[in-house]
C-alpha cells in the first residue's frame, strides 16, 4: 500500500480528504505513483505533469523520507519506507516567496 | 419574455463569485469563493441556456482546469469528471484540461514558434485560457482564447478541446510577441447573424476576423496607430485591449487599445479614433448599452505606466453617440484616492431596463448601476482582485 499527500487544491480537485492510498504492482517510482494516481483520479491529469510529456510541472515538487527528490529520475525505485507504505509520498507546491 | 433576476458572475485571483438580485438590482446575495484560492479568469454562461456556466480555473502551480455547471452555478464539476461521466457511462478521461495546440501537417502550416521579448523565436506554449465565449446558439459549444496565443473550440460541452489553428497560422503568427501580460487571445466575439464572421483580439498582435468559421483569418487593423511599435500602422504588433459590439450592429466594433478609443463600422475592415474628450484614452474594458447601440462605456487609465485611474477618481465615462463626445459618471464611485485598476473583461451589462453596467475593479468592489451608469454602487467591496465580470439577465 502507497500512501499518497496532495496539496489542498489537488486535493480539493479530486474530492479527497488526508492521504490517499494506492496498490502498485511492481517498481514503485514517482511515475508509477503518479500513474495510478492519475488513473484513479483522472481529473488530476495535467495538474501535476504535463498530459503529452509527463514532464513534472515546474512548481510541483516531490518529496519522500524527507528527501527532495524532485530531480531524480522519476522512473527510479522509490526508498522502502514509500514502497510499503510506511512514509507518504508527498506531492507539493513549491514556495513562492513572500 | 419578462425578467425576474439579474446573476454577475465575478472571476477573481482567489476564486469565483456569483451575485444575484432580482431586476431592482438593489439587495444582492454574494455567494462565494467557488474554487477558492485559484485564479479565476473568466466565468460566462451560455446565451441559450442560462443555467450552463463555464469557468476557467488556472493555477501557476497545476495548471488549467475547466469547470462546468448546469445548474446556474449551485454545482460545478469538470466536464467527463468523474460524475459527469457516471451519468453518461463514459470513462473519464482527464480531457477536459488539455490544450494542446496543433501541429499537424493537415493544418497546411505547422507553428512551433513566435517572437520572444529578445527577438528570437520562441516555442508556443500553453499557459492558461483567459476568455471562454459560449456559441450564441448551442450550449454544448463554447470557444476558448487561451496564452500562448491561439483558439481552442469545444463541441462536447468542454470535456475536449480542439485548436482552430489557422488563426496561429496565419503568416504574421511568427511575428506575434507578448506583451507585458503575456501573449494571450483575450477577446472573442461572434457575430449573431453570421455564424461564420467572428473577431479575436490578442496582446500584442492585434484584431483578426474569420468569415469563413475559423478556416481563414485576416489581420483587421488598418486605421490602429500604435507609437510603441516600429511601424505605427503596422498590420500587426498593436495591443488591443477590447473588443465589444451590439448584437444589432454587429459590423460596428468599439476598441479599446492600449492607448486610444476605436470604432469600425465596417466590420473591422478600417477604424478610426474616437477618444474625444477623455482625459485619457488608456485602458482596458469596453462595453456598450444593451438597448442603445450608438451609448458606450470606458474606464479611463492614466496611462500604460500609471495603471490607475487619473487624479484618483474613478469615473465611468460615457458616449451617447458612438464615441468622440464623452460625460464622466462619477455618482457613487470614489473620487478621491482611488489607485485600483479595471482589467479588460472585467465590465459588462444587463439587459433589464434601465441597463444595468456593472464592473470589478483590482480593489475587489464590484460596482453596478441601475440606470444607464447615472449612479453607483457597490455591491460587494472586499473580493479579491477582480479578473473578470460577466452578466446574465434571467427569465
Amino acid at each position: 500500500m502507497i500512501r499518497v499527500v496532495l496539496p489542498l487544491h489537488l486535493r480539493t480537485l479530486a474530492s479527497v480528504d488526508g492521504e490517499i492510498e494506492l496498490d502498485i504492482a511492481g517498481t514503485v517510482s514517482t511515475n508509477s505513483i503518479l500513474d495510478a494516481l492519475e488513473a484513479r483520479y483522472p481529473m488530476l491529469c495535467g495538474t501535476i505533469r504535463d498530459h503529452e510529456t509527463r514532464a513534472r510541472r515546474p512548481r510541483v515538487r516531490f518529496f519522500a523520507v524527507e528527501e527532495d527528490i524532485t530531480h531524480d529520475s522519476p522512473d527510479a525505485a522509490l526508498p522502502d519506507a514509500i514502497s510499503n507504505g510506511s512514509a507518504p509520498f508527498l506531492v507539493v507546491g513549491a514556495i513562492a516567496g513572500g | 419574455m419578462a425578467m425576474t433576476a439579474v446573476r454577475v458572475l465575478v472571476g477573481t485571483r482567489k476564486g469565483a463569485f456569483i451575485l444575484t438580485s432580482d431586476v431592482q438590482r438593489k439587495d444582492w446575495t454574494i455567494d462565494g469563493p467557488h474554487f477558492a484560492g485559484w485564479e479565476i479568469y473568466h466565468v460566462k454562461g451560455s446565451p441559450v441556456d442560462p443555467d450552463r456556466l463555464y469557468a476557467s480555473q488556472t493555477s501557476s502551480w497545476f495548471g488549467q482546469i475547466i469547470q462546468r455547471s448546469d445548474d446556474g452555478g449551485k454545482t460545478w464539476a469538470q466536464p467527463g469528471e468523474p460524475e459527469q461521466a457516471a451519468e453518461t457511462g463514459a470513462m473519464p478521461q482527464g480531457q477536459s484540461n488539455k490544450f494542446v495546440y496543433d501541429t499537424s501537417a493537415a493544418t497546411g502550416r505547422p507553428l512551433t514558434t513566435h517572437q520572444w521579448y529578445d527577438g528570437t523565436q520562441h516555442p508556443w506554449e500553453f499557459a492558461r485560457v483567459w476568455h471562454l465565449e459560449p456559441s450564441l446558439t448551442d450550449p454544448d459549444t463554447v470557444y476558448a482564447g487561451v496564452e500562448d496565443a491561439a483558439l481552442f473550440r469545444s463541441q462536447d460541452a468542454g470535456v475536449t478541446w480542439q485548436e482552430m489553428a489557422a488563426l496561429r497560422g496565419h503568416s504574421s503568427g511568427p511575428n506575434w510577441q507578448p506583451g507585458a501580460g503575456g501573449m494571450c487571445l483575450h477577446t472573442i466575439v461572434l457575430d449573431p447573424n453570421n455564424e461564420q464572421r467572428m473577431f479575436v483580439a490578442i496582446s500584442a498582435a492585434g484584431a483578426f476576423r474569420t468569415d469563413d468559421g475559423g478556416q481563414s483569418w485576416k489581420p483587421i487593423n488598418k486605421g490602429l496607430v500604435s507609437d510603441y511599435i516600429p511601424d505605427p500602422h503596422a498590420d500587426v504588433g498593436h495591443c488591443v485591449h477590447r473588443i465589444i459590439s451590439h448584437p444589432t450592429q454587429p459590423d460596428v466594433l468599439f476598441m479599446q487599445k492600449h492607448w486610444d478609443v476605436m470604432r469600425s463600422d465596417d466590420g473591422g475592415d478600417s477604424w478610426r479614433e474616437v477618444s474625444g474628450n477623455l482625459p485619457s484614452d488608456f485602458g482596458f474594458p469596453i462595453a456598450v448599452h444593451a438597448h442603445e447601440p450608438e451609448t458606450i462605456y470606458v474606464v479611463p487609465i492614466t496611462s500604460d505606466s500609471l495603471h490607475y485611474p487619473p487624479e484618483g477618481k474613478l469615473r465611468v465615462y460615457r458616449s451617447r453617440g458612438g464615441g468622440e463626445q464623452w460625460e464622466a459618471l462619477t455618482e457613487g464611485l470614489p473620487q478621491e484616492h482611488c489607485y485600483v485598476n479595471v482589467l479588460r473583461d472585467a465590465m459588462a451589462v444587463d439587459t433589464v431596463q434601465p441597463c444595468g453596467i456593472y464592473f470589478g475593479t483590482t480593489g475587489g468592489q464590484v460596482y453596478a448601476s441601475a440606470d444607464d451608469g447615472d449612479s453607483w454602487q457597490a455591491i460587494v467591496r472586499d473580493l479579491p482582485a477582480v479578473l473578470s465580470v460577466e452578466v446574465q439577465t434571467l427569465p
